[in-house]
């Protein structure tokens, strides 16, 4: 566990893995709930948390080691379901560079639990783990000007669900109906870091 | 709340949002910040026409804006200094001033600095999207940018204005001196690249928006070629694109990203970034103790933009 300052507010706290950064992200979380802890920003990522809004992080980056850090919970039964009709334009590259079938992909895909682990680009975009190593895809060299709301992609490690239309350069092989993001909602967003997702594949009405 | 008071706008001008204290405490959903650039700026309007500190005013970009009230309003235009006129006659910059019903209040271009604030009596009372009335143009929260003929809701008078002739302001930077604490990626850049940061002059890029300010000047060199993984970013980070040219992070800038964060700004010297005009010189001062937690770099798979 390394604390890096961040200007005079803020630690970036990196971990050796995605999985320690999920650990610390769920305990500070804890001891934030618990009064323990006064931060604004609590921003977890790839291999780091973000804390933001501290009145001393030199001195919480002193104590930060020392802390003991259970490894996080799974809570099965907070799974949120995607629908998802495997029908996106990268669908026939993505079984090539997987050296599947597109109706493999879809099951591999479908068959797999995904977690947040973290979110960024957009409101409600989250970045879901759960794809094993091997199906690791590379973005498309040329990024979409226009990629659909609601849009099921692939990128490196990660898959996501674009929550409105942009541009966008990741791998689209689905689509789904599910509002990622409605800020008249609570929560406006469906995802969050932490969250455990399924997709759930649907036919074609 | 509705009151019934509004002003409707006659002229939006190049670009006005409306802006509060933002919506912090939502970036891990991905949800920026936002808020008024100049925060002192728009925090004396609001005292000047009596409005509680989270009022949401009127933030103007180069060439301001004009609107025509529907009751009488107290207002105050702070910021970036300008012409301001009430029905076509000179009223005061950086004072409470009256505007009668059915008068058109014109905040005019900006002789120096880039952002106007115009607040209100009983603030603009937009519907608040997570707790904030901001324009955010980043992800596209909250109320669109101003059009001409577009009517804003104002919320109740609840304070008497302030009684002053006239509120000092700091004047917008003929230099813009940017003090700095490195970190905490300074280590991905060669030591020549930090004595070039700490030591030249950079320009204020015209691509400079709300996102962040952009610069102009010699690259800074990395010293590791590898992609960083995607990392909490904060207001004022000075985030180092591939072409090399910092970028300092604005109110509107995005709350994870992939690129080295070679320094923060102290956030003393953001109300004078938001005012820097394109061609400004820039100079950053690494001030401060040294960045604690140097480390040692890794290689994970980068998460980059989608």
């Amino acid at each position: 566990m390394r604390p890096l300052e961040v200007g005079a507010h803020a630690l970036l706290v990196e971990l050796d893995s995605g999985e320690e950064a999920r650990a610390l992200h769920a305990e500070l979380l804890r001891r934030r709930a618990a009064g323990e802890l006064r931060v604004r920003e609590i921003v977890p990522a790839a291999r780091t948390v973000l804390l933001d809004g501290l009145d001393d992080p030199r001195g919480l980056a002193a104590r930060l080691p020392a802390w003991s850090v259970p490894p996080p919970r799974s809570r099965a039964r907070d799974v949120v379901e995607l629908a998802v009709r495997y029908d996106g334009p990268d669908l026939a590259e993505v079984a090539a560079l997987w050296g599947v079938s597109p109706g493999e992909v879809a099951a591999i895909h479908s068959g797999t639990e995904f977690r947040v682990a973290f979110c960024g680009f957009a409101p409600g975009f989250g970045y879901l783990t759960g794809l094993p190593d091997r199906y690791g895809v590379p973005r498309r060299a040329t990024p979409r000007t226009a990629v659909p709301a609601g849009a099921v992609a692939l990128a490196g490690p990660y898959t996501g669900v674009y929550p409105r239309a942009s541009p966008g350069g990741w791998q689209l092989i689905g689509t789904t109906d599910a509002v990622l993001w409605d800020h008249a909602r609570v929560p406006a967003a469906l995802l969050a870091p932490g969250t455990s997702v399924r997709f759930v594949p649907q036919e074609r009405p | 709340m509705t009151t019934g008071r509004a002003v409707v706008v006659v002229r939006a001008g190049a670009l006005t949002t409306v802006q509060d204290l933002g919506r912090p405490g939502y970036a891990h959903l991905g949800v920026p910040r936002s808020g008024a650039l100049d925060a002192p700026a728009a925090a004396l309007g609001n005292r000047l026409v009596g409005n509680a500190p989270p009022a949401a005013v009127l933030e103007t970009t180069v060439n301001g804006c004009a609107v025509r009230t529907r009751q009488g309003v107290t207002a105050a235009v702070t910021g970036a200094p300008c012409r301001v006129t009430v029905d076509g006659r000179p009223a005061p910059f950086g004072a409470p001033l009256w505007v009668p019903a059915g008068a058109v209040l014109d905040v005019g271009s900006a002789v120096a600095g880039v952002r106007t604030c115009l607040a209100l009596s009983g603030g603009v009372a937009v519907e608040p999207v997570l707790g904030s009335r901001s324009a955010d143009l980043l992800s596209g929260l909250g109320p669109a940018p101003l059009t001409d003929g577009c009517v804003l809701p104002l919320g109740p008078e609840n304070a008497p204005h302030a009684r002053v002739d006239v509120a000092p302001q700091p004047g917008p930077p003929a230099e813009l001196v940017l003090r700095v604490r490195l970190g905490p990626r300074a280590d991905w850049f060669t030591a020549d690249a930090l004595r070039t940061f700490g030591t030249r002059v950079y320009r204020v890029s015209s691509a400079s928006n709300r996102v962040g300010l952009r610069t102009e000047g010699p690259p800074l060199e990395r010293a590791v070629s590898g992609e960083l993984p995607s990392e909490g970013m904060v207001l004022g980070a000075v985030q180092v694109p591939p072409d090399g040219r910092p970028v300092v992070f604005l109110a509107d800038h995005p709350t994870t990203g992939g690129y080295p964060v070679v320094a923060v700004v102290h956030e003393d010297g953001l109300a004078a970034a938001a005012q820097a005009p394109p061609g400004t010189p820039v100079r950053f001062v690494p001030v401060g103790p040294g960045a604690i937690g140097s480390r040692p770099v890794g290689s994970v798979p980068a998460a980059r933009r989608p």
